[in-house]
């Protein structure tokens, strides 16, 4: 570098000295971008199960618009949003919360949002009722008081979305042959995510565990028409069509 | 710190702008940078310590007295380039600081505010006083291939990835989030500038300073040779300067201003030059006097 600096002062650069140093320069930082962009989308993959802010694009989306300001970790009056440190799983700086810790409770202003400048967290959510920050799963049958027979039932009581998001299903007790079990279903289509299920679940680990929807969720293919069996099958029963 | 240690055979740095001016003199504008480098980072820090909401957010984007959007015009333009399109807020903010520095001057924000500064000045007062030997320098406009790459890689790979690795927002989040494991990225400069090239992150690489240098070329504020006769050629500017390039040609060349926008305006020179060479000129108040 030193030997085409002193012939750069000496005569000006010329034809070859600009290729070539441009090819090097041009080369260092293609990789240089590479292995960050590397880092990047490895990274975003580390931690799946960080749950973002009420209103968040989709992950793939959030981590273009996101400018990881802290805004909204600072707008949240409970202190449940954090941002995300290197070494430790979800993209560094981006906004996160961790339900067994400190569950999102909901505020009907939604100040997270309000403050996000860059718009990764979607200002058209304007009732925080609607928010889907994930779904809440029963992941632990095996565990859960109630399927035991118990009436624990306190992610149940603590749902914001009491009997919409979480219901408590009637089912005959086999063990004991003589009682009900109450199974506590989610309803994904309301669930919000605030994880307050998950924060007050009385087992050691948490028997029922929010996770992003991507993870949650089950997708039907779209070119699948048993989303409408019964109504499906009747039409075609009476149209006369085959399969 | 007193002139007994530099009886001996090599004179200490600056040591005439010292004797000359005294040593608080000598030292005037790199206080003076340290305060508003800490003030900056005051204004943000007494929201999460004590309440007192100044500024909200981190130097990426921030909302000064919870009504005025200030936002990092790099990470905004990031964002553009994945195709997103963000809240007014972010584009009015970055549109403000552009401003700002446009009519501040550019890199004013390498030298006065961004936190990195203090660590790679650190590493060449390091290099200065232990006498290490000079290293070989990179390109000085591969920062400008680097703000390239970090405004392509979004729009090949829909994420702002520079974002992961970015150093200037990592002392401030570590500071007023506690997101501390990032200082890692500073440890990697400072041993960088230290022991491999230096002046190599904020001289050479960084995107954020490439920008703002574009921004300062229409800047009126600059430093200037005004007394450039009076150099007797001690070349403490040179040993202090993070830009030596940019001073030659007022020392030696036909204007005394430095017109090159890769100046950080940090006034280093000012400082450590005993025959008062440089001050600090506004190139619109001055065409305004000599059209008089």
């Amino acid at each position: 570098m030193n030997q085409v600096n002193r012939n750069t002062k000496a005569k000006g650069v010329n034809r070859r000295q600009f290729l070539a140093a441009s090819a090097k320069a041009g080369c260092a930082m293609g990789l240089l971008g590479l292995g960050v962009t590397g880092v990047a989308k490895q990274s975003s993959h580390l931690d799946p199960l960080a749950i973002r802010p009420p209103g968040a694009l989709t992950e793939d989306d959030f981590l273009s618009a996101c400018v990881r300001c802290g805004l909204c970790v600072e707008a949240c009056p409970y202190d449940t949003l954090k941002l995300a440190r290197w070494f430790e799983g979800a993209p560094t700086g981006t906004p996160y919360f961790t339900a067994r810790t400190v569950p999102c409770e909901m505020c009907d202003d939604i100040p997270c949002v309000k403050a996000c400048p860059s718009g990764s967290l979607d200002h058209s959510l304007t009732e925080i009722d609607e928010s889907k920050m994930g779904i809440a799963v029963l992941i632990d049958e095996k565990n859960c008081l109630n399927f035991k027979g118990l009436r624990c039932d306190v992610c149940y009581r603590v749902c914001p979305l009491i009997d919409e998001a979480i219901t408590l299903e009637r089912q005959h007790n086999q063990r004991s042959d003589h009682h009900a079990m109450f199974l506590p279903t989610v309803n994904s289509d309301s669930c919000t995510g605030c994880g307050k299920c998950e924060h007050v679940c009385v087992l050691e680990e948490s028997a029922i565990r929010v996770l992003p929807a991507h993870i949650a969720l089950g997708k039907t293919a779209s070119h699948d028409t048993y989303i409408n069996t019964e109504e499906t099958t009747l039409e075609m029963l009476n149209k006369g069509l085959t399969l | 710190m007193n002139s007994n240690m530099s009886n001996t055979t090599t004179p200490r740095f600056a040591q005439a702008a010292i004797d000359e001016l005294g040593w608080w003199r000598a030292h005037k504008f790199l206080f003076l940078r340290r305060i508003c480098q800490l003030c900056v980072l005051l204004a943000f820090a007494i929201g999460p310590w004590f309440g007192l909401w100044l500024l909200k957010g981190n130097l990426s984007s921030s909302e000064l007295l919870a009504t005025i959007p200030l936002s990092d015009p790099l990470a905004t333009l990031q964002v553009l380039m994945t195709g997103h399109w963000p809240e007014l807020s972010l584009l009015l903010g970055a549109a403000i600081i552009a401003l700002f520095y446009l009519v501040a001057g550019g890199r004013v924000f390498c030298s006065w505010v961004c936190p990195v500064n203090l660590v790679t000045d650190a590493a060449s007062w390091l290099r200065r006083k232990f006498h290490l030997p000079r290293t070989s320098e990179m390109p000085k406009n591969l920062r400008y291939y680097l703000l390239a790459v970090v405004l392509l890689i979004p729009l090949f790979s829909g994420i702002a990835a520079w974002e992961w690795v970015n150093p200037v927002p990592v002392v401030y989040r570590a500071i007023l989030f506690g997101a501390g494991s990032g200082l890692w990225i500073l440890a990697a400069i400072f041993l960088l500038d230290l022991f491999i090239s230096e002046r190599a992150w904020c001289g050479h690489l960084c995107p954020t300073g490439a920008m703002f240098a574009l921004l300062g070329k229409a800047s009126p504020v600059k430093v200037s040779a005004v007394n450039a006769k009076d150099c007797d050629n001690c070349m403490d500017c040179f040993e202090v300067c993070p830009e030596r390039q940019v001073l030659k040609p007022a020392l030696k060349g036909t204007s005394p201003m430095i017109t090159d926008s890769d100046c950080t305006q940090c006034g280093r020179c000012i400082d450590v030059c005993a025959q008062r060479v440089f001050q600090y000129q506004n190139r619109i108040a001055l065409k305004a006097e000599n059209n008089q």
